[in-house]
């Protein structure tokens, strides 16, 4: 039963997530690394600090910090980011539709790219051809984002300068927006020239990351393709005198795609994750950009609802995953 | 010695016996090896090798573009930068950190990985429950997020650079290790040696152990590419070595904001950076391609 598989999934994220908010809890308080430090102003006594402490509840016991914010936590409130002064949950809510339009944008453009490249390289198994996009994947494999992202830097910003480095919309054009998901409502609403100034922004951050994971599909799926174009249905197609590309894309593709989306769903966390940084280089205004900033600023509440965001973002991908193959694949049902 | 004739890679009745041969012919390992050796020598002869001082600052001479490019200096094959440092001799010099780091924190990730991994996969039971669960609540994290935190939180320095790749990354060796574990523990040599009356650990590190070793190293060269990578991502956003010590990552920082005026300091340590990764990925997928009888045609 899915539903079956739902819940014992979800049982399983709960413990993961207390988990991890337990690791980060701890790990922000035992080691060095004081937030009020960071925050007052040079001419601030002991009893000013005290006082700061005390506002913020960093002068309770362990304990009771924890219990105070697991509290919150169950209720929605993860507290005011000490550096923003704001509550987390806006800061986050207005940061993390930029991250969802970048991550889901970046998936489809792997999907279509390492699709289609498994698809040619099928076709031209056993030429130069194959070869070329074997040699060309081994090194899109090993190179990881950041690496991209620079080089792109280094071609569009030198050699071809006709895309923005930085940000996700033109300011003067970021403005009547009803939501925070400017791609989408730019779209939904025709205002085509504005969609096409995001479109433009994003271009490089979404070609980064979705590199690595387009090479991910392409091993994977041009190895599934190749065995299933010696089956015999494909055969039997063949000899009906079905032509090459459909028996690859109506005949073997069908039967082939099952192992490579269970990869690509795992591997979307990686692209997440690879958020982090690429958000960095680009200055692109998601919530990977805020982490390090709220890291590097010692937010403690900032810091622990953005671990714990992207925690949950990674347990309810996973639980997709779980259950599309679950769906595609009627043998793991009752499994 | 052995007499064979080397024949194409179709003729599969003389593959070569051991592995170490079999990487020889595989002409990719071949020239990743040789870069990473050089690499190697370059990092331990920086001093000796390096034109200039990759410290010493020429505020008379700042970004001077790279030899063959208008407005080049004769000295500076890489071109200056920002403040007139030898982009040539940084890019020397960095590779010490960046290999310090490759070999000591994939190696001691390699260690404790391995040893958890050995553990769950050999004892079982609520050991290998508690490993895992601890492993699954590791990968509920972004990698690149906690080592900044981990490095925010225990100060910048290679110390604690390499504390948070071994922190992070320790989990991909756990849970291959296990796995390959829980497979050696079935085979009919283990059963044997349990029959024979050896005991636990005996059976763990001298029977099951050398058969995960291959796995291991082909892993472990993996990993190296992947911390060279994190050194230089933590460097670029400011949390690694002191800014006095010449790293690829701070180079392609300093290059990221005067990229319009002076390319070739990013360039010259991202293709130091790519290569390097590059080069370690290689030899992982030739070790593993030579070791996995599947892969192997």
């Amino acid at each position: 039963m899915l539903l079956a598989i739902v819940v014992n999934r979800l049982a399983m994220a709960l413990v993961t997530l207390a988990g991890v908010a337990v690791v980060v809890f701890v790990l922000l308080r035992v080691v060095p690394g004081d937030p009020v430090a960071m925050m007052i102003s040079p001419g601030a006594g002991p009893a000013d600090i005290a006082a700061l402490k005390a506002h913020y509840g960093l002068d309770a016991p362990l304990l009771t910090q924890f219990w105070i914010w697991i509290k919150g936590v169950v209720t929605g409130d993860f507290g005011i980011s000490i550096t923003l002064h704001v509550y987390v949950t806006e800061v986050l809510a207005s940061r993390l539709p930029a991250t969802i339009e970048l991550a889901v944008l970046a998936l489809i453009v792997a999907v279509i790219l390492g699709g289609g490249i498994a698809v040619a390289g099928t076709l031209m198994r056993r030429t130069v051809g194959e070869a070329a996009i074997d040699g060309l994947n081994s090194i899109l494999l090993a190179v990881p984002d950041f690496i991209w992202a620079l080089a792109l830097v280094l071609i569009f910003a030198v050699a071809l300068p006709v895309l923005p480095l930085t940000g996700r919309i033109d300011p003067a054009l970021a403005q009547g927006f009803a939501t925070k998901f400017y791609l989408a409502e730019s779209i939904i609403t025709f205002r085509f020239a504005v969609a096409g100034n995001i479109a433009s922004h994003m271009a490089m951050p979404t070609l980064v990351l979705a590199l690595p994971l387009a090479a991910v599909i392409v091993r994977l799926l041009k190895q599934s393709l190749k065995e299933a174009m010696v089956q015999d249905y494909v055969l039997l197609a063949r000899i009906k005198g079905f032509r090459e590309l459909h028996l690859v894309l109506q005949e073997a593709l069908r039967n082939a795609v099952g192992p490579t989306l269970a990869l690509t769903g795992v591997q979307f966390t990686f692209l997440i994750g690879g958020t982090v940084i690429v958000e960095r280089i680009f200055a692109y205004p998601g919530i990977g950009n805020l982490a390090i900033d709220a890291v590097i600023n010692r937010d403690f509440p900032l810091i622990q609802g953005l671990v714990l965001l992207f925690g949950l973002i990674f347990i309810l991908i996973n639980i997709g995953v779980d259950l599309t193959v679950a769906t595609l694949n009627p043998r793991l049902r009752h499994a | 010695m052995e007499h064979w004739s080397p024949t194409s890679i179709t003729d599969t009745g003389t593959q070569p016996h051991s592995v170490a041969a079999r990487l020889a012919r595989d002409p990719k390992v071949v020239c990743a090896g040789g870069f990473i050796l050089f690499l190697i020598l370059l990092a331990i002869g920086a001093p000796l090798i390096a034109p200039k001082d990759p410290l010493a600052q020429n505020l008379l001479m700042t970004t001077v573009p790279p030899v063959g490019f208008a407005d080049a200096e004769p000295g500076f094959l890489l071109g200056t930068d920002g403040l007139g440092r030898d982009v040539l001799s940084r890019v020397i010099f960095g590779s010490r950190v960046s290999l310090t780091v490759a070999f000591v924190a994939a190696g001691l990730a390699c260690l404790i990985g391995s040893l958890l991994g050995l553990m769950a996969g050999f004892l079982g039971n609520v050991v290998d429950a508690l490993i895992s669960r601890l492993v699954d609540v590791w990968m509920a994290f972004p990698p690149v997020l906690l080592s900044i935190l981990l490095v925010a939180l225990l100060g910048t320095g290679l110390h604690s650079v390499i504390a948070a790749i071994v922190v992070i990354d320790w989990t991909r060796f756990c849970r291959v290790v296990r796995t390959e574990t829980m497979g050696q523990a079935q085979m009919d040599y283990v059963v044997a040696a349990r029959t024979i009356g050896f005991s636990r650990p005996s059976i763990l590190f001298r029977e099951i152990f050398p058969n995960v070793v291959p796995v291991l190293i082909a892993l472990l060269t993996l990993e190296m590419g992947i911390a060279v990578v994190v050194e230089a991502i933590l460097s670029f956003v400011g949390l690694s070595v002191s800014s006095d010590t010449p790293t690829w990552g701070g180079m392609i920082a300093e290059g990221r904001q005067i990229v319009h005026e002076a390319w070739w300091v990013l360039a010259a340590p991202l293709a130091a950076l790519f290569a390097t990764v590059v080069a370690f990925n290689q030899i992982g997928d030739g070790l593993a391609r030579s070791l996995d009888p599947v892969l192997r045609r």
